[in-house]
């Protein structure tokens, strides 16, 4: 198997306060250093609660937002400049609000038709019938294609969604949050229509999500953020079954599961972001802390297998 | 076009003002063929004649020429410097704007502060500053009152554009390898221009009042050529002996400012999004409600409702939210509403204090019980005493239901003493326990805190909080926990559950998530289509759904533990309520539908287990 993208230490972090000369007041690390590889054709599904950085490391993987350290490699090559359009033909996104990804004020064959054009090049026919062909792709009915945003449901313009992010043909998707907008009916039609593309065309997914059922229905393997950093990463079938980082356990037992009485409401918070703690951020809510886990951050580390965590005192399974 | 046209003449001030612009318009642009004495040829002889005299409609002035033509030569001038300095100031402030709102940072920072500057000065001041540098004319008065406005449009635009920015389909544009200037010209300016339309039309105006006043000044029209200020300006020694010099002019300015004001005005709101479905009003107090008849009292309980009917009527259209709703809530008892958006479930929740916006919202029928008494069409003070003390609300996202400017505490105590006749000090005390009793840390410290200060998940426990102020019977939560993180959700779900067993709530609990729903209720409801299609204890139904609907819906949903798989996902989309089919609204999509259930009405059946469906997936 191949790589098809892989990240060095990848951070960022953002200067709070900023004045006209002079450093920032504050700086608040969005994103620690994270390494990652995911291999073709896989799915990497990665979950988090909000404020745990999944977004910034979505937006930095697509050239949105510059890294402030770290390598982004894909396919091999190595992207160090944030530039959309130069990410743009290898890596794609697919946003969270469907209806706000569309610009209001332009037709479908428009939005359809901006990438096909500046990424692809392609004029007249062709891009007639590579608009055509997408759209068949999500199964939408052509005649959508004159429409305007406002005129479509939620599922519709996630499909939309989809098929513009696919139009320039790249490898690899991140999907952030693909689903959570939208009603379990047409939640599941998404999520299958991601399946079928990803097979028919080859490619290379990141699923980010606060579901944590979804990500592992969708998933091969997981990686589990909290606070910035990655805290767990392994196979789907094993990162929520047998957790090793005490807070992915508490992930997996709050989770409102039919039949499982109501659990794991454990009371605690995220740090203050401004003023983070020392050492390992869950240890102000985590039952197993000790003085190493106040002191000193753990890092990420193989437990067994294919199974990382980042702590001093693994969960046994 | 056509329904922006339509949106201004329903506005009929604005219909007026346009039709007056238009009449002066036209006169202005017909003024050169129109049978007119030459606007500067003087007649001594003839000065200060009253209007009406021959040859002369509305006199002359002091040097005897006619103000007729005068005034409609000084009209077109004024107008054509009106426009082109709105039009300059407009491009101009716009261009500042954008790209400062776009760029943001630095660019932001300087231009902004530089704009700042302008608007330091009053304006008359630097206007004549600006004119005094570059000498009196009518072209320098122009840019004089461009220069001058510029400020107002470029924050405006500002504004306006920094938040565009931040919109996801922005992004997008970048990601589809657009570049600044791309995105600025087709993503940026196109939601933007709507803004510029406003601003200008309801600045031409004052633009006019302007340079009419630089010209009165003498630094703008040069004599002879006349302009509305200037001819005032001259009229201005004859005030008394010859009024009708001034008051020619001065009427001719009233009435092209207010009729580009009236004009303006009616632009602005046919342009702009929220006034767009309709004049905005203020909802009433209460639902409105239109009911022939109250259905007979069946059984008493605590809560029921009994076949219920809530309609919003927008337009021509009527959406039929809830089709006669039934449910039964006993004292102690957790019952859940589940279903997806646009079902109806949350509509059924506000009908019961009558809370469902009207304008447009409605109660066409049916009956809310408490303790055997009908609260439809109650009067507003009754439920108003009923509201937070009997029946309390939680609501999804408690950012927007607490008020962003006050003190937690005095929130609580605010709802405390809406109802209780305590005391400041002592409804102060009330809400810090009630604090205390929702687990949140320090509750001395933290009601003193304001709603942004605290977490997603402190927000809703001070929302739980305020429904428990009163010590309510039945508290109705909608989706309390849907923008809370699992974790947070699984802390709030707890305390919600311990306090219903401590305080023998009964709760209304309304989500989408059959997780929730398992964790916490007794009951359950499952609504599609304003319509309950299955009821029944929470276990018996969640093991063996009956509804078609029920069980597709249950499949489709992963659980967490159920591994890497296909979802069986329901084809097509829920119903448009505003457009219900007959008979089933689930039988488009289902595949055990025929054609008795497209015929009629079917009833929801059983004792314990209700379903809605003739053919069941099984016999409860």
């Amino acid at each position: 198997m191949t790589l098809a993208l892989q990240t060095r230490d990848l951070a960022r972090s953002f200067d709070i306060g900023r004045r006209l000369i002079g450093p920032p007041r504050a700086r608040l690390h969005a994103v620690r250093p994270i390494s990652i590889q995911v291999q073709q054709g896989e799915t990497l599904g990665i979950v988090g609660e909000s404020g745990c950085g999944k977004s910034t490391l979505a937006r930095m993987l697509v050239g949105l937002v510059a890294p402030s350290a770290g390598s982004i490699e894909i396919e091999g090559r190595l992207l160090d400049r944030a530039d959309p359009a130069a990410f743009g033909r290898l890596i794609q996104y697919v946003f969270q609000d469907p209806v706000s990804s569309l610009n209001p004020r332009k037709t479908i064959r428009q939005i359809l038709a901006a990438p096909l054009r500046h990424l692809r090049g392609l004029r007249g026919r062709e891009l007639d019938a590579r608009i055509a062909e997408l759209f068949a792709a999500v199964s939408l009915r052509s005649d959508f294609l004159s429409r305007y945003p406002h005129e479509f449901s939620g599922g519709q313009a996630q499909r939309i969604g989809i098929a513009r992010a696919l139009a320039a043909s790249p490898r690899i998707l991140v999907l952030d949050e693909p689903v959570s907008a939208l009603d379990v009916s047409v939640q599941a039609q998404v999520l299958n229509l991601l399946a079928d593309l990803k097979a028919k065309l080859g490619l290379t997914y990141l699923f980010i999500s606060h579901d944590l059922a979804v990500v592992e229905a969708v998933s091969d393997r997981i990686a589990v953020l909290y606070f910035g950093a990655l805290v767990e990463s392994g196979p789907a079938h094993k990162v929520f079954a047998t957790p090793r980082h005490p807070y992915t356990k508490l992930l997996a037992l709050s989770a409102p599961v039919v039949g499982r009485p109501l659990g794991g409401a454990q009371s605690g918070e995220l740090p203050d972001p401004l003023n983070p703690p020392p050492g390992c951020a869950f240890a102000g809510r985590c039952p197993h802390a000790t003085e190493i886990c106040r002191r000193e951050m753990p890092a990420l580390r193989a437990i067994e297998g294919d199974q990382h965590a980042a702590c001093h005192h693994p969960l046994a399974p | 076009m056509r329904l922006f046209l339509q949106l201004l003449f329903r506005n009929r001030l604005a219909g007026f003002g346009a039709v007056v612009l238009g009449v002066i318009v036209v006169l202005a642009v017909l003024t050169p063929i129109l049978p007119l004495h030459p606007p500067n040829e003087t007649n001594t002889a003839n000065r200060f004649l009253r209007p009406l005299s021959e040859g002369h409609w509305l006199g002359t002035d002091h040097l005897g020429r006619d103000l007729m033509s005068r005034l409609m030569w000084g009209t077109r001038l004024s107008l054509a410097v009106g426009f082109a300095a709105a039009l300059f100031a407009g491009l101009a402030g716009a261009a500042i704007g954008v790209l400062a709102g776009y760029f943001g940072g630095r660019i932001d920072n300087v231009t902004m502060r530089g704009i700042d500057m302008l608007m330091a000065f009053p304006y008359i001041l630097l206007a004549l500053a600006i004119v005094a540098v570059l000498g009196p004319g009518l072209m320098n008065a122009l840019i004089a009152v461009a220069v001058v406005n510029i400020p107002f449009f470029a924050r405006n635009i500002r504004g306006v554009t920094a938040g565009i920015v931040h919109r996801e389909f922005v992004d997008a544009a970048r990601l589809s390898g657009m570049g600044n200037a791309r995105i600025l010209w087709s993503e940026v300016l196109p939601n933007v221009v709507p803004v510029i339309v406003i601003a200008m039309s309801t600045t031409i105006g004052w633009m006019i009042l302007e340079t009419a006043g630089l010209s009165f000044l003498g630094l703008g029209s040069q004599p002879p050529q006349a302009d509305l200020g200037s001819m005032l300006g001259e009229a201005r020694s004859a005030l008394i002996t010859a009024p009708h010099t001034s008051i020619v002019p001065g009427a001719m300015i009233l009435l092209i400012v207010m009729s580009v004001n009236l004009l303006g005005d009616g632009v602005r709101d046919a342009l702009d999004p929220r006034l767009r479905s309709g004049a905005p009003s203020r909802p009433e107090a209460t639902t409105r409600v239109e009911r022939a008849t109250a259905p007979e009292a069946t059984e008493s309980g605590l809560l029921r409702l009994d076949r219920l009917e809530t309609q919003f009527r927008i337009g021509k259209r009527v959406y039929r939210a809830v089709n006669g709703v039934s449910l039964n809530l006993s004292p102690g008892e957790c019952v859940g509403l589940i279903g997806e958006s646009g079902s109806g479930k949350s509509v059924t929740a506000l009908s019961v204090m009558g809370l469902v916006a009207s304008p447009p919202g409605v109660i066409t029928g049916g009956a809310v019980r408490l303790d055997g008494q009908d609260l439809i069409g109650a009067p507003y003070e009754m439920l108003r005493a009923l509201r937070g003390r009997r029946v309390a609300y939680i609501f999804q996202d408690p950012l927007s239901t607490l008020h962003p400017l006050y003190r937690i505490g005095d929130q609580l105590a605010e709802a405390i003493t809406a109802h209780q006749p305590v005391g400041r000090a002592a409804a102060r005390a009330r809400a810090v326990r009630l604090l205390e009793d929702v687990r949140i840390p320090n509750p001395a410290a933290r009601a003193r805190a304001f709603p942004h200060e605290l977490s997603g998940g402190m927000r809703q426990r001070v929302g739980i909080a305020m429904a428990l102020a009163n010590d309510p019977d039945i508290i109705i939560a909608d989706e309390p926990t849907t923008a809370l993180d699992v974790t947070v959700q699984a802390q709030v779900l707890a305390l919600l559950d311990e306090l219903r067993r401590s305080r023998g709530l009964a709760i209304l609990f309304i989500t989408h998530d059959f997780g929730v729903v398992s964790q916490l209720c007794d009951r359950v409801a499952v609504m599609y289509g304003g319509r309950v299609v299955e009821e029944g204890p929470t276990t018996d139904l969640l093991a063996a759904p009956a509804h078609p609907y029920t069980r597709r819906l249950i499949a489709c949903v992963p659980e967490l533990g159920g591994g890497r798989r296909r979802l069986a996902a329901i084809p097509g989309l829920p119903p448009a309520v505003d457009d219900l089919p007959p008979g089933c609204a689930f039988a488009p999509r289902c595949e055990r539908a025929q054609d008795a259930c497209r015929a009629g009405e079917i009833a929801l059946a059983g004792k314990v287990r209700k379903v809605r469906c003739l053919f069941p997936e099984t016999t409860p």
